[in-house]
């Protein structure tokens, strides 16, 4: 161990032969977190005897000692005077008329839902005396069934952002609403009589049919008018692969809970896309081992960046885009699809597809074969091809007419616009959501062709890059504050039903185009019930009611579409194309948080890592190991200046004749020759915490090879850049065993695996009393094999317990204050490890290492087993984090909560405590949801049952998390605890944790030996 | 060398040894009781409201029951506090053109709320719920005292956290029958101390987690 003292520690510089020796001879540890971790480092070394990294315990703004000392003398004197004063007044506002239904001080809750490019998922929303706080999943919608992600969690805080636009703004300057629907409708009055020739909607995509109805109002009256549509992360290939294979767009989705067999190409089906929600519970539903049942799906996955879904895959490779084009076609012609090449594509150098083309025969009608949004079309039509040679249509695969209300290629749609606007065409260009000059293609030069168009009016939620340059500006309304409705993937309907009325004069799209119908002014409410009002048959009242109640129109799903035998592909020249050893290709990746960048804004998205890189506040030009050094970039852990320095090399990315410079991340399982950028970072003007995260990956993608393109040099640079990553965060001292896992045949020869010598200490070898639990016992249980590390659970949680987020320069110094961290270890080679995530909450332990430490009771136990945390008395001493062996404990170094912004205080918990500087926090369980529903239990008599969720549980898509009462044994938890594969953290320290974890299994191919 | 201080300043010397006690320990008195007394706690203390309502004329008087107007006390952590439309289902009728009353109506013509100042007030995190209270046989008047002699509201008790937990250390001392929960001039009978037991295990009152720290604190 490094002395604490030295000034400077000699780095010692990591190389490969040093790690495949440590690997080789298990030096190291079997599992790892990070390079650093394997190599053991110094710095590493040094970081796990810190309790926070170097620099984290001091102020930033170059305090000294003296003064410090100062303060504290002050503080001491005065600190006995804060008793003196007396409370101030407070004051109680009741109604005038009560609304109906609502008790004061008892949360409602409300349907609606929430869309995300375009498509909607069902969601209940937490009202608390009419401000909405928390987000939930509708188990009635079926692409939810109660569960959310962490981009839906977070969607509430985006309501109360306090960086939205709040005014109406014409050139700049304070406007109102009725000078821009008069302006707005005098120039289109105009555009009549030519029949709308220069008047151009831009909308997202667009799956509303009362706002599909309306557009097709607006081109009836003005039939040479054009409605284009634009998203950076849209459904193109998608929707092109089905023109190919069937000669019409299509939507296609899955049912996962049928399949035995999935192949991925390239589709992080788990957590990206509209269905993901319902997929991943489908799908690890699938692959449960619980009761006895001992059947599991199999996964196999070829991606170029590894994404959650490659995380739960049983095979997984890692290939270029052109690999990943030959692999297909390899298992396609393997499975006997017809295809047409120009050139003969190179053949697969995957040695295991003829076991998974056996695979996938072997299971004809309960497999599926799914496709990314990323690749190219005919890989999409390869996939609709494999899936009709496997029989899997009408059982595991439907098809159904678009859920768009007008289904366009919409890489195609932005050039079209783009086009028109700079050759003059374009009078009124009417801007509905979204921000083009930031994220459109840049070799359309978006800007520049806007600057030609005569009126333009622009919808958005902030004032953002094409705000700024449209004459009229109007602030989007938030999907909280008004009427809407949309479509989920399989195409039911859900009505959109705002809770709050619009915090600013804020207008949604159905209003702005109302102004062209002339129908300025109308109610949305108005809108959506008339669309609806011949359409939900006889009885009107009473189904428009069950459909607001519900969250959805029931029967409302697109039927299923009959499709034609996919013929012979013809695939286009160039598709699978060999590989140069050489080369290195540039990847365009949507961000797992923040998306296409409508996130941006969002501080929880900002700041929850990665699930991959763990990056939080930016993104990073992503490389494999191997890359970095064939790029020049030296050796390459030693050109990554190690994680826990913070500093890494920024290089220049060149794709023509753009440039932009970005931090380099070497990243272990990344394909070789692929340089990953995510999406969504770098915005200018998308909000002050947009404004600091990242660099803007659209300012190097064009209209061709919108996801991946082969022209790209990387050049190093001299500069360096501090990336604050949370992955060597929190160590729990490297201590071994933390992930057991097994495959499932080693699980049948073996159910006893978990346990193997793992000694844990008799129950009463401590001398503390014992904590009795007679009542009810809390406990938890978190299946290794569902995680696919998402965060849903990590933002529900910050959403539920009001955890502020404390910014870029706070997380470099490992304060973050995310009460579940989400450990991300690798086991195997570093270019190709398997990735496996352990979400750690704190271990409510029976013998708690904290409470006994803690010099004002701060920390105690509580008779139903909790590790009550009680901020009144915590003094800030930090001993109970120091003892806790999960560092699961946070504190608050400074005041992280903000206390300024208005719109801020409105989102947050009432039943939580919002903490203050110097007070330490934690997970409790969600002891104010448990108290509720004791005291609910308590005045009916009856007892608590499953019903009662922590917002993690509830949040989880996949359910790994199970939370109730052990004494109850029937409840799940208490079921889950009698597995063999249960398993508690660190439990020879006699912690005796509340919250266990079940081993991981997974369901590899017999017939495949991976070397 | 003659001597600096003359005999006689002994005294002082003795003097001073016994003051030193007698300031520190009236500093320390003052320390532990300085959050005790009604200045800081505000007990006894009416406070001023945009409408001087009267309790005991409302109950004392007219007999209207808690639950009038605190509606939501049996059912949720608030009692609630009327809407102005509460009011006006009498004062519509009566006292019309009391100048007294002429915020109310304000209230009720322009649409905006009255505001009133909080009497009881917990510390942000501290959790109290009404309607457990009001379930296991906790009566108003056990936190409130006697509402019904209190013309201006005041704060009968601190409401500090040892006053709290005489309860909750021993609820048999205050619990009655839940049909008396609302009888404002209950008294406690006599064989308190065994009915209190009895009420104890028959509402299933769960003493022993009662002063763990979450019940309130979270």
């Amino acid at each position: 161990m490094p002395s604490l003292t030295s000034d400077k520690i000699t780095r010692k510089h990591l190389d490969e032969a040093a790690i495949k020796e440590h690997l080789a001879g298990k030096s190291g540890p079997e599992y790892w977190r990070s390079l650093d971790e394997l190599a053991q480092t110094p710095e590493f070394e040094e970081m796990l005897h810190r309790e926070f990294p170097e620099q984290a315990s001091e102020w930033d703004d170059g305090f000294s000692r003296r003064n410090f000392l100062k303060l504290m003398g002050a503080s001491l004197a005065f600190g006995g005077l804060t008793n003196c004063t007396v409370q101030p007044d407070e004051k109680i506002v009741p109604f005038v008329k009560a609304p109906e239904y609502m008790v004061p001080g008892k949360p409602l809750f409300y349907a609606t839902a929430v869309s995300q490019g375009g498509v909607g998922t069902g969601i209940l929303v937490e009202s608390h005396s009419g401000r909405p706080t928390k987000i939930e999943g509708n188990p009635a919608h079926p692409a939810s069934l109660g569960s959310s992600s962490a981009q839906i969690q977070a969607s509430v805080l985006d309501l109360y952002d306090p960086d939205r636009a709040q005014v109406i703004t014409n050139a700049g300057a304070l406007s109102t609403w009725s000078a821009l629907s008069q302006a707005l409708s005098q120039a289109a009055q105009l555009q009549g009589m030519k029949n709308g020739a220069g008047l151009r909607i831009l909308s997202e995509t667009v799956t509303s049919p009362t706002l599909g109805a309306q557009m097709q109002r607006v081109l009836d009256n003005f039939p040479q008018a054009r409605w284009h549509q634009y998203e950076p992360v849209n459904n193109d290939q998608t929707r092109n692969g089905s023109v190919q294979a069937f000669g019409r767009p299509l939507n296609t989705y899955y049912d996962f809970s049928k399949a035995r067999v999935v192949l991925s190409l390239d589709a992080d089906f788990l957590n990206e896309g509209p269905a993901a929600v319902r997929y991943a519970r489908d799908f690890a539903a699938a692959r449960k081992v619980r009761d006895g049942a001992q059947a599991m799906n199999r996964l196999y996955v070829a991606e170029s960046t590894p994404s959650s879904t490659g995380t739960m895959a049983d095979h997984r490779l890692a290939l270029t885009a052109g690999a990943l084009e030959s692999f297909a076609l390899a298992i396609a012609s393997g499975l006997g699809v017809a295809v047409a090449a120009p050139d003969s594509p190179a053949p697969s150098q995957v040695a295991w597809a003829e076991a998974l083309v056996r695979d996938l025969n072997g299971n004809k009608g309960s497999s599926i074969v799914v496709a990314g949004p990323h690749q190219a079309a005919s890989v999409h039509a390869l996939a609709h091809a494999m899936n009709q040679a496997l029989g899997n249509i009408g059982q595991t695969v439907h098809y159904t007419e678009p859920l768009e209300a007008d289904s366009v290629d919409q890489g195609q749609s932005i050039v079209e616009l783009a086009t028109a606007m700079d050759q003059g065409q374009v009078d009124i260009l009417l801007i509905l959501g979204g921000d083009p000059v930031y994220n459109a293609p840049a070799d359309l030069n978006f800007a520049q062709a806007l600057d030609k168009v005569g009126l333009r009016v622009h919808l958005s939620s902030h004032l953002n890059a094409t705000s700024r340059l449209c004459h009229w500006h109007a602030p989007q309304s938030h999907y909280l504050e008004s009427w809407s409705d949309v479509r989920t993937y399989d195409g039911t309907v859900s009505i959109v039903q705002p809770l709050i009325k619009p915090l600013y004069p804020s207008k949604s799209s159905l209003e702005l185009v109302g102004v062209l119908l002339a129908e300025a002014g109308k109610p949305t409410y108005d809108v959506v019930r008339e669309h609806w009002q011949d359409k939900l048959g006889a009885d009107f009242e009473p189904a428009w009611r069950r459909a607001l109640h519900d969250g959805l129109i029931n029967g409302s799903a697109l039927p299923s579409q009959a499709v034609p035998p996919v013929g012979t592909i013809n695939l286009p020249a160039g598709l699978g194309r060999a590989v140069d050893d050489e080369a290195v290709e540039l990847h365009f990746r949507p961000d797992p948080l923040i998306g296409d960048g409508r996130y941006g804004n969002n501080g929880w998205l900002q700041e929850t890592p990665h699930p991959i890189t763990h990056l939080t506040w930016d993104n990073a030009a992503v490389m494999s190991p191997a890359t970095a050094k064939l790029l020049g970039l030296g050796d390459p852990l030693a050109s990554r200046d190690n994680a826990l320095s913070r500093q890494q090399s920024v290089v220049e990315l060149r794709s023509g004749e753009r440039t932009l410079k970005a931090p380099i991340w070497v990243q272990p399982g990344q394909a070789d020759g692929v340089v990953t950028l995510n999406l969504g970072y770098g915005q200018e003007f998308g909000g002050r915490v947009a404004a600091e995260a990242g660099v803007n990956a659209y300012a190097l993608r064009q209209a061709e090879g919108p996801w991946h393109t082969a022209d790209l040099s990387v050049s190093k640079t001299v500069e360096k850049q501090s990336l604050a990553c949370t992955q060597n965060h929190h160590l729990m001292e490297t201590r071994s065993h933390l992930i057991r896992w097994a495959t499932l045949d080693e699980f049948k020869q073996n159910p006893e695996f978990a346990h193997e010598m793992f000694h844990d200490p008799a129950e009463d070898m401590t001398l503390y009393d014992k904590h009795e639990s007679p009542n009810n016992a809390w406990g938890m249980v978190i299946d290794l094999s569902a995680c696919m590390g998402c965060n849903a659970c990590s933002v529900a949680c910050q959403s539920e317990n009001n955890i502020p987020v404390v910014g870029k320069e706070q997380v470099l110094n490992g304060r973050e204050m995310s009460w579940i961290r989400i450990d991300r270890y690798y086991r195997g080679e570093i270019e190709d490890p398997e990735i496996v995530y352990q979400p750690v909450p704190c271990q409510q332990c029976e013998n708690a290492p904290c409470e006994v430490v803690c010099p004002v009771g701060a920390t105690v136990h509580s008779e139903e087993g909790l590790n009550d945390m009680v901020y009144n008395r915590c003094v800030g001493t930090r001993y109970c984090s120091n003892n806790c062996p999960y560092k699961v404990r946070r504190f608050n170094f400074l005041q992280y909560t903000d206390r300024d912004s208005e719109t801020l205080k409105m989102q947050r918990n009432p039943n939580v405590t919002v903490r203050a500087r110097g007070v330490m926090e934690k997970c409790t369980y969600c002891v104010q949801r448990i108290n509720a529903a004791r005291i609910d239990s308590k005045k009916s008599g009856e007892a608590i049952t499953d019903d009662l969720q922590t917002a993690c549980q509830q949040a989880c898509p996949t359910q790994a998390i199970v939370f109730g009462d052990i004494n109850n044994l029937d409840s799940e938890v208490a079921r889950l605890k009698d597995s063999p594969l249960n398993y508690g953290l660190l439990t020879d320290l006699n912690t005796r944790p509340r919250t266990t974890y079940l081993a991981g299994v997974k369901n590899p191919n017999p017939e495949i030996v991976e070397g | 060398m003659a001597q600096i201080f003359p005999r006689s300043i002994n005294w002082f010397a003795k003097a001073s040894i016994v003051l030193t006690l007698v300031i520190v320990g009236s500093l320390l008195a003052i320390l532990l009781n300085i959050n005790r007394v009604d200045f800081v706690t505000q007990v006894d203390v009416p406070r001023d409201q945009p409408v001087p309502f009267s309790h005991k004329h409302h109950i004392a008087g007219m007999g209207i029951d808690c639950r009038y107007c605190h509606t939501s006390v049996e059912e949720s952590a608030f009692a609630g506090i009327p809407p102005t439309e509460t009011c006006m289902t009498c004062h519509s009728q009566i006292w019309t053109e009391a100048p007294i009353l002429e915020p109310v109506r304000e209230s009720y013509r322009n649409e905006t709320s009255l505001q009133w100042t909080r009497v009881h007030d917990l510390p942000d995190f501290v959790y109290f719920n009404h309607s457990i209270h009001i379930n296991k046989g906790i009566g108003c008047q056990s936190c409130h005292g006697q509402v019904d002699q209190m013309p201006l509201m005041w704060k009968e008790n601190t409401l500090n956290m040892e006053w709290c937990l005489e309860c909750h250390r021993q609820p048999e001392n205050f619990i009655r029958p839940r049909d008396q929960v609302f009888n404002i001039t209950y008294e406690y009978p006599a064989n308190q101390e065994t009915l209190g037991k009895e009420l104890v295990a028959a509402y299933n009152v769960k003493t022993s987690q009662l002063t763990d720290c979450s019940i309130c604190h979270r």
